[in-house]
């Protein structure tokens, strides 16, 4: 195996420029694939930890068909406060679960007293909330980081449009699942920066005050807002909260319930796909590159040196060594490419990452790119190259080995 | 004891409806340790009869035994191991791989065709080099040896593995006059000591001259058998 390995250096290192440049088509594709999925990774991450850190959670529990008539925000849909006790019971034994926020969401009207327009409110316990939403602080662009009764925090869109400042006495108006409408005095106590962009109109107001504005004797949720100690059990976790409620349904102790990950809660999970799709498509070209690049030099390479390949058969080398010699060099040409490429995408990523650059996402300014060194995923990508490097040489060895030697030594 | 045996021996090679017989029943014997030389015109059939000879080809028709063995009825892979084992070769243009050294150029069909342990191969290379007079030069490789160097690293290249025959096709058409002795003088020291038996094609009347026993073919005739040499 070392003489195979010699000798299939040797040979590259003879057609040195053809073995560069070949080496570096690879390298270019292994570059563009790492540092892309690197990019996007670091891009996709953040705009998820956006979505699930500050707003939705990594997954919720509503009643069955909630999520389907979401935008109408129905009362009609709740969870009972029996069932939601259920539902504490489920999340508190699952080991994966770190936190979750009970919210009684709510349409509304909201005046300032020479102004009126639409709001949706979310009941919640601030505490409860805040720990499922770490990222929900840094959302409060004014005011305090805090939620008491009688204070409601209201987004930027509202504020600027209506001319509402922090510590100003507000209204806010609300029918009820029976059709009466009861109104609320509450002061503004933060502003919301909204994270899917300029059109959102979700506030915040301590769950008592929703529980008496909607005029319920207990409150009732909406939904369930989940935060995992480990993102990446995502699926595991939802599978077994979900596996429990149906046994608890089954057990009579609940109504139909629905647990959705975020990646069926917002929109940004298809732009997401279209990254890795993206991704991917970047892999099939560097697939594509190197599958063409290596069978076209080993091809070249075989049609040079039929005469040896004559020679060595005449000698008595098997077959076997034959194919073995240009599989060899077909691959050490791979991993040539590879070490190049990986060596300089790692160095990129970390330059891009020192440097940070920032980007705007809706009305979220200043999000800095910092993409990371994926030790494993460069792994992934250096085994497809090389087993594309191989299967490009084994048609070209494959050639040279059933070479009949008498024919090799005329033709070379 | 014959080391070769050939038989009515025809070749006939055919492309479409076109047939050409290279060689034509050809009977003929060649005892172990001898030095014979094929001669004749080119296209009388030597090569072709080598190619033979040294299992790289079947015949059409006839019988030829090569060390007791029937080369017909060697597959692919047999014939190869066979090669390996019985016969070394000799090449006009030397065909030395361009990327070894003299000293792994020698010691090539050791390690990767009779897998040879590491202190036995490089006992049986040194000794060969320093045998064929190219001790010194075998850290250099092909680019860097005159062709009278090359074909005697050639030379020890198809001894290493003590082939019981060596086939040499035109061993010294692309060498000049002394280089040409040199090589011959270094064959038939290595028979001598050897006593490994040397066949090899030539048009060149000063081989010819070296040969034990001279066959002439014409058109693919044998048509005489001249063992003067082995007199002299």
């Amino acid at each position: 195996m070392t003489t195979l390995i010699k000798i299939a250096i040797r040979n590259l290192t003879r057609y040195r420029r053809r073995s560069l440049l070949t080496a570096s088509l690879i390298a270019i594709g292994v570059i563009a694939v790492v540092v892309f999925e690197a990019a996007s990774g670091a891009f996709t991450g953040l705009m998820i930890g956006q979505m699930t850190d500050a707003m939705l959670g990594h997954l919720q529990v509503h009643r069955r068909g909630y999520v389907a008539s979401i935008d109408n925000l129905p009362l009609t849909m709740m969870l009972t406060p029996d069932e939601v006790a259920v539902v504490e019971q489920t999340l508190r034994a699952q080991p994966g679960v770190e936190s979750y926020s009970r919210r009684l969401k709510f349409g509304a009207m909201f005046s300032n007293y020479t102004e009126t327009t639409a709001l949706r409110l979310n009941g919640v316990y601030p505490e409860d909330e805040w720990r499922t939403l770490p990222l929900l602080a840094s959302r409060i662009k004014q005011g305090a980081a805090t939620l008491q009764k009688g204070q409601i925090i209201i987004p930027d869109l509202l504020a600027n449009g209506m001319g509402v400042k922090i510590g100003d006495t507000v209204v806010v108006i609300a029918t009820n699942r029976d059709g009466s409408v009861n109104a609320a005095q509450l002061v503004v106590s933060g502003v919301l920066a909204n994270v899917t962009g300029p059109s959102g109109r979700d506030g915040y107001v301590h769950i008592e005050d929703a529980t008496t504005l909607l005029r319920m004797d207990a409150p009732e949720i909406s939904e369930v807002a989940v935060r995992l100690k480990d993102f990446d059990q995502l699926d595991q976790v939802a599978g077994a909260v979900r596996a429990a409620l149906q046994q608890a349904k089954v057990a009579g102790q609940i109504g139909e319930t629905e647990v959705h990950t975020w990646e069926g809660l917002s929109p940004f999970y298809n732009v997401s796909v279209l990254i890795n799709i993206l991704a991917l498509s970047a892999t099939l070209g560097l697939v594509a590159i190197v599958l063409v690049s290596v069978m076209n030099v080993m091809l070249m390479s075989v049609y040079e040196r039929v005469k040896e390949i004559g020679t060595i058969a005449a000698m008595g080398t098997m077959p076997r060594t034959i194919l073995g010699m240009f599989v060899i060099e077909g691959l050490s040409l791979g991993v040539l490419g590879i070490l190049i490429g990986d060596a300089v995408a790692a160095a990129a990523i970390l330059l891009i990452s020192a440097i940070g650059p920032t980007f705007n996402f809706g009305r979220e300014t200043g999000l800095v790119l910092s993409p990371q060194v994926d030790v494993g995923r460069m792994l992934i990508v250096s085994a497809v190259v090389l087993l594309v490097a191989v299967i490009g040489t084994v048609q070209p060895a494959f050639k040279a080995s059933r070479m009949e030697p008498v024919e090799a030594l005329r033709r070379g | 004891m014959s080391l070769i045996v050939a038989d009515g021996l025809t070749k006939t090679y055919t492309k479409g409806a076109v047939s050409v017989e290279a060689l034509k029943d050809l009977t003929f014997t060649i005892d172990r340790a001898s030095f014979v030389s094929f001669i004749g015109p080119s296209g009388s059939g030597k090569t072709t009869l080598l190619n033979l000879i040294g299992a790289l080809d079947r015949p059409t028709t006839g019988r030829l035994l090569v060390s007791d063995t029937d080369v017909r009825t060697l597959d692919r892979r047999a014939a190869a191991a066979f090669r390996g084992h019985t016969i070394g070769f000799i090449f006009q243009e030397f065909n030395l791989m361009p990327v070894l050294t003299a000293y792994e150029n020698v010691e090539y069909p050791l390690l990767l065709v009779q897998r040879v342990p590491a202190p036995e191969r490089k006992q049986r290379v040194l000794a060969l080099l320093d045998a064929v007079g190219v001790a010194d030069q075998q850290n250099k490789y092909p680019d860097q040896l005159s062709g009278g160097q090359k074909q005697r690293i050639a030379v020890a290249r198809a001894l290493v593995t003590n082939p019981q025959l060596v086939l040499a096709d035109e061993p010294t058409a692309n060498l000049d006059h002394a280089n040409a002795a040199l090589v011959m003088s270094t064959m038939r020291r290595m028979r001598d000591s050897l006593k490994t038996t040397f066949v090899f094609s030539t048009h060149d009347p000063r081989v010819m001259a070296e040969a034990e026993i001279v066959f002439r073919l014409e058109d693919g005739r044998l048509v005489s058998r001249d063992d003067t040499g082995v007199a002299a």
